[in-house]
């Protein structure tokens, strides 16, 4: 200590006091800002809803939930932009699943530990592109080669923001089910291999349908983060808001939630019909993730209360 | 070995093979796309595409007010989102309680981090733009982006102060310290390059973010700099959506170099926070 000055009891007492105060000031402002994600939830909620529920009053329920999305005359169908955001959702689901999957049991299950630790940091590339990187090379290279190996009008359609979108949910997907995968008590396996399954045979049988809730989880949020994906959709879908009435909706141009909200916020007058409108599929984009989380949340919770069951 | 455990290898080696080729063709796939956007920038690159305006519509000229755009928002999200992420963090590894308002906090995270990018952007049009009168400026962009970023760095962050042994607040709790005394001086030296990792892989996704700033900051085109907190300013990852979807006759190269630099950055940030965390578990003891 530099100072030379020895405090006496009196002063003792008051430091003591005094740190006493800060230690609980802290404390107290620690404590706000750890409420303080629940504070933003609800302000989020509380502004998209406040613009958004007036469109429920200026726009008729059998209006807003029609085939036809034209605001420049009136036209607030938002039926087929959740279509569109279904569509290619799905598609890219059916594209990230297999993939992530099998990716994320080969990175835990059987690839050696240098492969592991060469493929990790490259799948976390992956979730660092930008999307706005994804929706360019869409543009610049997918498109024109779905076009011409397709034989279509038009390079940009679902499909090829269904593959792109697939790009995105891929690492969530690894990423969460490699965690599950990895966090199978190694007894588990030991005993499959004991009583002589084979590797591929412990993996399907006894590893998969252990770590089955963590891995849905990972499915669950990938499929959460495709639907709310904004830019790359909005570049390489084509912007069209049309109904999906078929699968053949797969090559066609379509336009998502999302990508309404991006492309035409810029351009409306504040408090507008259709700037309330677009704020409604907000509520509704926000309502989707929170469901899509808490079923996350719930099964990732049921796993560690079996597991505490288990320990116990 | 009789026939069906010989069938049963040759089901392993198929399946193992299979899991390998989709696992190595993803990778491969990822890497050639970061390949082909380095082989195709790297001719766009120069010191006037860096350091110059871009003139004549954007057809010409650099992109440094991109650049130094995208560098203002990060840096604006890293000041309000590190010091209240990592409050929150350090109120749930060390103080918070195992009751229903925890598990209602971590909902709440859990929730943030899964709201649609363009929610954010809607949001900050909302609340910072029209509500607080912010206008479109880096100030309403960068309080998005930090809302949207705080999940990341919660949830990272708090790992990170789990991580160290409760054995270590234990002796420092006994040899008389405080308990904020001990968080201050034990558990947040251990804890800090995981939590270092965590905020530069956060704001690694805010730099790269487009529709949260597209209605709360970014602007299509300025001739000049931003000079304060209030101004509205180009940034990188909106700059490429720009001139690849809005510029009619926009050159190529320019496209590719835009895509370029925005990836080095975001690379450049993943990076340090690899090297961060490998040095770490390297001097690690315990």
């Amino acid at each position: 200590m530099d100072t030379p000055f020895i405090p006496g009891p009196q002063q003792r007492k008051a430091q003591a006091i005094f740190s006493q105060a800060i230690e609980i000031l802290i404390t107290a402002v620690v404590k706000a800002m750890g409420y303080s994600a629940i504070v933003f939830v609800i302000m989020i909620f509380y502004f998209l809803m406040s613009e958004g529920i007036a469109a429920v009053g200026e726009v008729p329920l059998s209006v807003l939930f029609s085939a036809r999305w034209y605001p420049i005359e009136g036209y607030y169908g938002i039926l087929p932009l959740i279509g569109g955001s279904l569509l290619v959702t799905v598609g890219a689901t059916l594209f990230a699943v297999p993939i992530g999957l099998a990716t994320a049991i080969y990175i835990s299950e059987i690839a050696p530990r240098w492969m592991r630790e060469v493929l990790k940091p490259i799948i976390e590339i992956l979730a660092g592109l930008p999307s706005v990187v994804l929706g360019f090379i869409g543009i610049i290279a997918l498109a024109p080669q779905l076009r011409v190996l397709l034989d279509l009008p038009t390079g940009l359609t679902a499909l090829a923001g269904s593959i792109l979108l697939g790009l995105i949910a891929i690492p969530t997907i690894v990423s969460v089910a490699e965690d599950a995968l990895d966090s199978v008590p190694r007894s588990y396996r030991d005993a499959a291999l004991a009583i002589g399954a084979t590797r591929w045979q412990t993996i399907m049988r006894v590893t998969l349908p252990a770590a089955r809730s963590g891995v849905l989880t990972g499915v669950m949020l990938g499929v959460g983060r495709a639907i709310g994906e904004t830019m790359t959709v909005m570049m390489v879908t084509g912007n069209a808001p049309v109904m999906v009435r078929s699968l053949s909706a797969i090559l066609m141009p379509t336009r998502t939630m999302t990508a309404t909200i991006a492309a035409e916020m810029g351009e409306v007058a504040k408090g507008s019909v259709h700037y309330h409108v677009l704020f409604l599929i907000g509520v509704i984009l926000f309502l989707i993730s929170l469901i899509v989380n808490i079923i996350a949340s719930a099964m990732v919770f049921r796993v560690k209360k079996r597991a505490e069951r288990i320990l116990s | 070995m009789n026939h069906s455990s010989k069938k049963r290898m040759v089901v392993q080696k198929v399946a193992f093979a299979g899991m390998s080729l989709v696992a190595s063709l993803t990778v491969v796939f990822i890497i050639l796309i970061v390949v082909y956007i380095f082989s195709m920038g790297a001719g766009a690159i120069s010191f006037e595409f860096i350091f110059s305006a871009p003139y004549d519509g954007m057809r010409s000229g650099g992109i440094l007010p991109a650049i130094i755009g995208t560098f203002y928002l990060t840096v604006g999200t890293a000041v309000l989102a590190v010091p209240l992420g990592l409050g929150a963090a350090i109120y749930l590894s060390e103080y918070a309680p195992d009751n229903q308002v925890t598990r209602i906090i971590r909902i709440a995270i859990t929730n943030l981090s899964g709201i649609p990018s363009v929610v954010y952007g809607l949001f900050g049009l909302g609340l910072f733009v029209l509500f607080l009168r912010l206008g479109t400026s880096i100030l309403a962009a960068s309080m998005t982006l930090a809302i949207m970023t705080l999940p990341v760095i919660i949830s990272t962050a708090e790992e990170a102060l789990r991580a160290v042994p409760q054995s270590f607040r234990v002796v420092s709790i006994s040899l008389g310290g405080t308990r904020l005394q001990t968080i201050r001086k034990i558990v947040l030296p251990e804890a800090m390059p995981g939590i270092l990792t965590g905020v530069i892989l956060g704001l690694e996704r805010a730099a790269g973010e487009t529709a949260p700033i597209m209605f709360t900051g970014a602007a299509f085109f300025l001739p000049q700099l931003p000079t304060s907190l209030t101004d509205a300013t180009m940034a990188l990852p909106y700059h490429l959506f720009v001139i690849a979807t809005q510029v009619p006759g926009m050159p190529i190269q320019i496209q590719f170099g835009t895509a370029l630099v925005l990836l080095v950055f975001v690379l450049g940030m993943n990076l340090i926070a690899s090297i961060i965390r490998s040095r770490a578990r390297a001097k690690r003891q315990w």
